[in-house]
């Protein structure tokens, strides 16, 4: 398989780093794709949950919102939203929280809140929604973006969600007992948190990249473990099902029949 | 003891100027037709609560409804950022708004306390993050038990809280099916409570032992919109109009489309309008 695009490889990626046994808190765009390839690919059993309160759904399109009527209709069980966040997130019985971000730093802090000053603006963005008890409360946290120079900056204008802080042993010392970002998937390559500083390390570049559009990409001095790996490319299986779903997606976004 | 009454009289009544009002629906019934009647009745100086506020907010706030948001996610779900609501964050225009801002998992606790009438919710939140240092409602306590530090905020007490649902019966209880986000919470906490409905059926308490349903005595007034979720969806009757979310986006992005819009769609319609928006959402096997 060598006809695929940078976001192909990242929402594949992405979706192989999930098992059959997880208990995915989704959000919307790149993470819910990755998540229903995983499902309908080498995770059938994985349990999807999105925060309008739908628990082991299995949606045929993905959703526009994180509370299209599909999935609710393909739910194990549908709670109300404070039942949600209280007995289901913080009650601490999600393995993997699936972020995205707006910007995002070394240790896997994110700003989804705004560019500029809080209280004056540049850019006024959706702001956090469920994701800084996700980020606090999920076992693990997975983190997939697109690189760029505005996404992945030096320093994040504003804390939504807690990554690794200033990095080490930042989250203990907040009396978070949870990993954390552990896993961050880009178009270009999979970095891992370093085991002691907990900044994200590119362990594996996706076929074709070169470290240097890493480091273009990157505002950070991007570091690069010893033993680079190559990330294997998509099978036939993955692609495919990525396109279907995508085509039904997006037929049923524009009024289409799928 | 709820009134069955037009949408028009059930707004002109219960929702005043200055008031605070949640028009509830996480991403499922949202209010749209109660929202625009607000709006033809020129309400000003609203608290606008919601969790997740989207396109009613959006045009409440373009059209000048609004002094204040309390909200936790103000996006157009998979579709990107409210440019009404921006336009006002960061141009003041056509006023400035003041923001209190929650995460989802505050904002659904604070409902919580409201139904419950507690004065505040705690929960194990806000660790690190920077909202505690922009947002005076955000506050700690230490568990009298453990010791553990836990968020605190403010219980959500809406003045009124507006809700679309499936049916409701003759006696006037609503049956509220598939996700139901907050709006429980939001009646419950509310001073008064406004449902429109797609239908009133003889009778709604048979549907399923445990099915979410507002007992009549809980909701001040009924109103039968059919439709009135449009572009949102009511599971069971239509689904929904992603691509109305796609074209807002575009309708929102300029000031005088904008206007020109409402002025089409809102001013210049009634709620009755909202049932033949829907026709082509219909199930065909519905």
């Amino acid at each position: 398989m060598s006809d695929f695009t940078p976001d192909e490889m990242m929402t594949i990626a992405a979706a192989r780093a999930l098992k059959t046994d997880d208990v995915v808190f989704v959000g919307i765009g790149a993470p819910s794709a990755a998540c229903n390839v995983a499902r309908l690919t080498h995770a059938p059993d994985i349990t999807l949950i999105y925060e309008s309160g739908t628990i082991g759904t299995a949606p045929s399109v993905l959703p526009l919102s994180i509370g299209d009527g599909e999935l609710c209709e393909t739910a194990v069980t549908t709670v109300a939203v404070p039942e949600m966040f209280r007995y289901w997130l913080m009650g601490g019985r999600i393995t993997v929280g699936f972020l995205g971000a707006a910007q995002l730093d070394r240790f896997g802090n994110i700003n989804t809140t705004v560019i500029g000053e809080y209280a004056h603006p540049k850019v006024r963005l959706p702001g956090g929604g469920g994701a800084p008890e996700i980020a606090a409360s999920c076992g693990e946290v997975f983190i997939t973006m697109k690189q760029s120079t505005r996404g992945m900056v030096e320093k994040i204008d504003f804390m939504t969600s807690f990554g690794h802080g200033a990095g080490g042993d930042a989250r203990r010392k907040l009396g978070l007992t949870t990993a954390g970002p552990t896993l961050l998937i880009t178009d270009l390559a999979i970095w891992k948190p370093d085991p002691e500083t907990k900044e994200f390390t590119v362990t594996s570049l996706h076929p074709g990249v070169t470290r240097g559009e890493v480091e273009a990409a990157c505002a950070w001095p991007a570091q690069f473990a010893s033993e680079l790996d190559e990330t294997p490319p998509p099978t036939a299986l993955e692609i495919d099902t990525l396109r279907d779903l995508q085509a039904r997606s997006k037929a049923a976004h524009e009024g289409r029949a799928a | 003891m709820a009134a069955f009454v037009p949408l028009a009289e059930a707004l002109g009544s219960y929702l005043h100027d200055g008031d605070s009002v949640a028009f509830e629906g996480f991403t499922h019934l949202i209010p749209h037709a109660a929202a625009h009647e607000a709006i033809r009745q020129g309400r000003r100086d609203l608290t606008l609560i919601r969790m997740t506020p989207d396109i009613i907010y959006d045009q409440m706030i373009g059209m000048g409804c609004a002094r204040k948001l309390v909200f936790s996610y103000a996006g157009n779900p998979g579709v990107g950022l409210l440019r009404r609501l921006r336009d006002a964050v960061e141009k003041d225009w056509p006023r400035a708004i003041e923001i209190e801002e929650h995460s989802h998992a505050a904002m659904a606790n604070a409902y919580e306390a409201g139904a419950a009438g507690l004065p505040s919710a705690f929960f194990r939140g806000y660790r690190g993050v920077e909202l505690a240092t922009v947002n005076p409602n955000i506050k700690s306590v230490t568990c009298p038990f453990t010791g553990e530090e836990l968020a605190a905020v403010p219980a959500v007490r809406p003045d009124v809280a507006i809700i679309h649902a499936q049916r409701a019966d003759r006696r006037g209880n609503v049956l509220v099916e598939g996700i139901v986000g907050v709006q429980k919470e939001a009646v419950l906490a509310a001073g008064r409570a406004v449902v429109t409905v797609e239908e009133v059926v003889d009778d709604v308490t048979d549907v399923h032992p445990n099915a979410c349903v507002l007992p009549h005595w809980t909701i001040t007034a009924i109103c039968e919109v059919p439709g009135g979720a449009h572009p949102s969806y009511a599971h069971g009757y239509y689904d929904r109009d992603n691509a109305a979310y796609l074209e807002w986006d575009g309708i929102s992005a300029d000031r005088e489309e904008f206007q020109t819009w409402m002025e089409r769609h809102v001013l210049g319609a009634t709620p009755d309008v909202f049932a033949g928006r829907v026709a082509h959402l219909r199930r065909r096997a519905a």
